[in-house]
């Protein structure tokens, strides 16, 4: 009974908007500007390492371009979503036959920038099936010693202050992003397992389904909003 | 022993005098008003600030997420320390967290697990600290 999940009070699509709109005029603009985004040095490591031969080839010599792929992502195939950094490793292992990628590392995080910066300004296109399905029971799920569930925040609070800082609605349209708290660039996960300890949750480990769901369920919420990829966020 | 000393509450008052109130001290004894006034402004122990605004001018960032807490000085103390043991029996719905529970909660932090967030000496603390403000 306690733990019943709550009905979400869903957004209405006009009234969406990216975290970058609850955001200071200099955090604006030091996304806006690719030379003082700090991103930029992990977008040219990823260029890097896209061209660079690992195993036995370089990505680029398989892919000419990744313009709108990120969009798409997560994906579902065989009843299971796999994201954007899954794919990629995805790719290292069985195409290059490489190591993957450990999550949160420089490369992984510099190689997905470069590929999601391709969509930059273009709308996510998710549809609906069992896995967002999935990620919205996670959504709405009280969680935690504080018993919060993310829509309780997300979708019924947003705009409001939490101490000093402003409920976004948790639009996953800039990531990886960099972070002025972190002092360094994150992925999409990072951020969901953060909201997780903020209730005192135990967040769900890297790559896990949980969380690959969630994304999945933010990308439909978020649907025809325009990726910004690589966002700055407080 | 913990788990009765949490429950005891429900049984004698929750379920005899209605649920509207716990009018006795979940300690037997009286609490602190100065140390009620830290927890309650304290961001990691209360986390009051976080939702609620209130009479701390020394606390620059203070949520408004909740009423003022000014607006305890309606509620009764029997009234206030329910609101803090389990604010869902005032309100279902709300997303004020139950300060004095360890049930019926999901996925809870594993160093957190059977601990309330926050004791039943520090709960009387909160509630003498409320009393004041009317
Ligand atoms: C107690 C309120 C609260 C809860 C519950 C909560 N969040 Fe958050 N969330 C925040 C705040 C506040 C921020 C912004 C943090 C900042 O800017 O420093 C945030 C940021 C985010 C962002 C980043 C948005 C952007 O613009 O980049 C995402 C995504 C997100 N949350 C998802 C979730 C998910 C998923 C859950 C449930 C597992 C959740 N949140 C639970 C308060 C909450
Ligand atoms: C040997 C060829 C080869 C190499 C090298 C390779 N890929 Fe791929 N990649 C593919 C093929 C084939 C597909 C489509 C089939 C699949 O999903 O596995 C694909 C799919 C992808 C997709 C998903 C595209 C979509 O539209 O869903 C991404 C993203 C991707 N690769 C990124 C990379 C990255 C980053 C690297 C380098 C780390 C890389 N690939 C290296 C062959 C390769
Ligand atoms: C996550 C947000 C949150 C936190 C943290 C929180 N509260 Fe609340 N509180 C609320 C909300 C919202 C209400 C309004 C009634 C409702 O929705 O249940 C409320 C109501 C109250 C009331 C009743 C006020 C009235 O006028 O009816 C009191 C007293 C109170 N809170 C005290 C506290 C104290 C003391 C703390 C810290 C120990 C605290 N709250 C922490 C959200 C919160």
């Amino acid at each position: 009974m306690l733990c019943m999940s709550l009905q979400a009070g869903e957004i209405p699509l006009g009234e969406r908007r990216s975290g970058y709109e609850f955001m200071g005029r200099d955090t604006r603009a030091m996304q806006d500007d690719d030379s003082t985004n700090p991103a930029l040095f992990w977008l040219m490591d990823g260029e890097t390492l896209w061209k660079r031969k690992d195993g036995v080839a370089a990505c680029s010599s398989c892919h000419e371009t990744m313009k709108g792929v990120a969009a798409r992502y997560p994906k579902v195939a065989g009843g299971r979503a796999v994201n954007l950094e899954q794919q990629i490793n995805a790719c290292r292992s069985e195409r290059q036959k490489a190591a993957p990628l450990a999550y949160e590392s420089r490369e992984l995080l510099a190689l997905t920038a470069y590929v999601a910066r391709q969509s930059r300004g273009m709308p996510i296109e998710a549809g609906w099936n069992e896995r967002t399905e999935a990620g919205r029971a996670l959504f709405t799920r009280r969680q935690g010693q504080l018993n919060l569930a993310c829509t309780q925040c997300h979708d019924d609070n947003w705009g409001k202050q939490l101490s000093g800082t402003t409920i976004p609605q948790a639009h996953p349209t800039g990531y990886p992003i960099y972070r002025l708290e972190w002092q360094d660039m994150g992925s999409l996960q990072r951020r969901l397992r953060n909201c997780m300890i903020g209730v005192r949750a135990e967040p769900y480990p890297y790559g896990s389904a949980e969380l690959v769901d969630l994304e999945l369920y933010l990308m439909w919420r978020a649907r025809g909003m325009k990726l910004e990829t690589p966002a700055v966020r407080p | 022993m913990r788990f009765l000393l949490l429950i005891l509450p429900f049984l004698f008052f929750g379920k005899a005098l209605g649920d509207d109130a716990i009018p006795a001290s979940l300690t037997g004894a009286k609490g602190d008003p100065q140390r009620g006034r830290a927890i309650v402004a304290n961001r990691q122990v209360g986390l009051c600030l976080l939702c609620h605004s209130g009479p701390f001018p020394e606390e620059r960032f203070q949520g408004n997420l909740a009423p003022d807490l000014r607006s305890a000085a309606r509620l009764t103390e029997g009234e206030l320390r329910l609101r803090l043991v389990d604010p869902a029996r005032a309100n279902p719905q709300t997303i004020m967290p139950a300060y004095y529970r360890t049930e019926g909660l999901t996925r809870v932090a594993p160093s957190l697990r059977g601990k309330s967030i926050l004791t039943a000496e520090q709960i009387e603390d909160v509630v003498a600290y409320l009393v004041t403000l009317k």
